[in-house]
């Protein structure tokens, strides 16, 4: 084949699958999340310098129930006296982001953040943070109770053995901006 | 106008006046005879052999079903599942329509899985068929792809936690995977944006796709003729006008007989339709019934049915199956490089191995779970080469082959069944197996299909 031609045929060729991924461009870029969407779902921030010692706060994200809890330095040793009761202690399974993948579920062992609903059938557990509290079984060090289902957590999230909700409750991606200030939906970098 | 062809048919009438005036303007005649009238089929095709024109029909089903659900249904998250049970319980016949698209879904799914294992009986898909099984394995891809989409639609709570564990599994993908997730979602969950495009895909875009492959699949099958229970070459022998001589054409004698299995397998699908729909929960799941609800989560997600073998080879890929995976992939190497002669196929093949298992014990469980499932499919592709028999058909394959399909069918449908249950660690390890099965079936077969005995084929067909 004349050499022009070929040459001629090839440049074509470029210039118009050039074109057509330019041209794709748009109709991929329509499956991206919409300025309204991306604001529905934006990280929310939450100021904790008011929390109390052993106060849970709530915060939406996402439509979702995001809690915020102080823990004082006596719930944090009355966790650990539960610790084989516990069906995941050393947050094995994914449901936490890996800087979160730890015996207090948290970055600052003091500050929980965790989503409240239910890994079971989602309903919205209760707080129940009076260790020896008469209500709960024997022996009970503070936690969560699932109203639904009677699903048992202790101040970290952690699901007790034997208990219809299958997992811990889930610790959503957050960092901490200052000292006072998380914010929930985006990840700690560098952990 | 066409060039002057002789007319086809008489001129004295106007029926003939009309056909000749279409076959002079269009090629109908032309292709009736080649396609239908005078394509020469194998004498001997059997049981086996509806499948095909039954896929056809399913797809038939859910094109019309479909076009008339679409005429009632709303693609609105706030909506959606109130306009499905204003079909059911309000469209005049709307109940009945979307029972025969229901029920059509899983139809068509049994119907391609019988079609794909006569290929795997007969060796459809070996020289010189190897475009019609690519075809067809790219029909499969799109069935699967346009099933998914269309199982959000309903907006019930598998709808909605199938889909999003499901999209999930691409964020399992590093690096790029959690933004591709967000992509294709168009939100960070699942929602309506996410069931608006789902919509689109499977009302237009797939179907477009699966007709434009389907006629793909019939084209390549027409050129190189229909394969036969042993696997002959019918074109081999041919009379004096150029016709197979065991060949017989497709109409009326095959048309007839494909009616009668239309029939059969219509009388079958009305009495699931009318008797048992949701097919004990298999075809339509229970908690479908139930409208999606993004706080509360399903205790068990489970796919269709038609998804489970793949999801269970997903579930079993655990962290603890990986060191046997890796000692899997490298003595599959070491075959392989023992048997390529080229020096550089055997660096390439040992190089590739070496990634695989590094990538093994670098990457998540999760990552490789995802992958599997996906080999799982495409591993298909390859079989036109992975087979190495000389011989095509069951009939003349030795004891290996034999055994290999029969465990590679024992395990499709263990996995299968454990896919639809919740895991525990007795049913992974059995899963484990399973998938070792599945994909020593493909893998194993370039040795096995060689060492195998094989009976000499003989020239013509017979019974």
């Amino acid at each position: 084949m004349n050499a022009t031609r070929r040459n001629l045929i090839i440049g074509t060729c470029v210039a118009g699958g050039a074109a057509a991924a330019v041209a794709a461009w748009p109709f991929l870029e329509s499956w991206s999340p919409s300025e309204r969407a991306k604001a529905a779902g934006a990280p929310v921030e939450a100021d904790v310098s008011r929390l109390g010692p052993g106060q849970l706060m709530i915060v939406e994200w996402r439509g979702k129930p995001v809690w915020i809890i102080r823990r004082t330095k006596a719930m944090l040793d009355d966790m650990a006296k539960v610790r084989d009761q516990l069906l995941d202690p050393e947050s094995r399974r994914p449901n936490q982001p890996p800087y979160a993948a730890n015996e207090t579920r948290s970055i600052n062992p003091e500050l929980l953040v965790v989503v409240g609903i239910c890994t079971h059938l989602g309903c919205s557990p209760t707080d129940k943070f009076a260790a020896g509290d008469p209500t709960m079984p024997a022996g009970w060090q503070g936690g969560f109770l699932c109203p639904c289902h009677g699903s048992l957590f202790d101040l970290a999230g952690r699901v007790y053995k034997n208990m219809p909700a299958p997992d811990n409750l889930i610790v959503p991606p957050h960092r901490f901006a200052s000292g006072t200030t998380v914010v929930i939906g985006e990840d700690t970098k560098g952990a | 106008m066409a060039e002057a062809r002789a007319p086809a048919y008489d001129s004295s009438s106007w029926f003939g006046r009309t056909l000749n005036w279409i076959d002079d303007r269009f090629p109908m005649t032309v292709l009736w005879k080649t396609q239908v009238a005078e394509y020469y089929a194998p004498k001997t095709m059997n049981f086996w052999y509806f499948f095909g024109s039954l896929a056809l029909l399913a797809l038939v089903i859910q094109i019309v079903t479909g076009i008339f659900l679409t005429m009632h249904y709303k693609p609105d998250a706030s909506i959606a599942f109130a306009s499905v049970e204003y079909i059911m319980r309000e469209v005049p016949w709307g109940w009945l329509i979307r029972y025969m698209h229901s029920t059509g879904a899983s139809a068509f799914f049994i119907v391609v899985y019988l079609h794909m294992f006569r290929a795997l009986l007969y060796g459809s898909y070996r020289k010189p068929r190897e475009l019609t099984w690519i075809f067809g394995c790219l029909i499969f891809l799109a069935l699967m792809a346009e099933a998914f989409f269309g199982y959000l639609l309903p907006w019930g709570q598998m709808s909605y936690w199938g889909a999003q564990v499901i999209v999930n599994l691409f964020g399992a993908i590093p690096f790029i995977g959690e933004d591709l997730a967000i992509w294709i979602r168009g939100d960070y969950v699942i929602s309506d944006a996410t069931l608006n495009r789902f919509f689109a895909m499977h009302v237009i875009a797939i179907p477009l796709v699966l007709v434009g492959l389907i006629l793909a699949h019939l084209i390549a099958l027409h050129e190189t003729g229909s394969n036969n229970p042993q696997g002959i070459e019918i074109k081999k022998h041919k009379d004096a006008n150029g016709v197979p001589l065991d060949g017989i054409p497709f109409h009326p004698y095959y048309t007839v007989k494909d009616i009668f299995g239309a029939m059969v397998f219509l009388l079958v699908f009305a009495i699931i339709m009318f008797f048992a729909p949701e097919m004990g929960g298999y075809f339509l799941e229970y908690n479908n019934f139930i409208p999606a609800d993004p706080l509360k989560t399903p205790p068990h997600i489970a796919p269709v049915w038609y998804f489970t073998p793949y999801y269970s080879i997903l579930r079993a890929t655990t962290d603890s199956i990986m060191p046997v995976m890796a000692v899997a992939v490298a003595a599959l190497a070491v075959m392989t490089i023992l048997r390529v002669r080229s020096a550089r196929w055997k660096g390439a093949v040992a190089l590739g191995a070496l990634v695989v298992i590094a990538g093994f014990f670098a990457l998540d469980a999760k990552v490789w779970g995802v992958v599997l499932m996906g080999a799982s499919v495409l591993v298909f592709f390859a079989m036109p080469w992975l087979d190495q028999a000389p011989v095509k058909s069951i009939r003349y394959r030795g004891p290996l082959y034999k055994t290999a399909l029969t465990l590679f069918v024992v395990a499709f449908v263990v996995l299968g069944y454990l896919g639809v249950l919740a895991p525990t660690p007795g049913r992974t390890l059995v899963a484990q197996v399973g998938m070792f099965v599945y994909f020593a079936f493909f893998l194993l077969m370039p040795w096995y299909s060689r060492w195998d005995s094989h009976k000499p084929v003989p020239e013509r067909v017979s019974k």
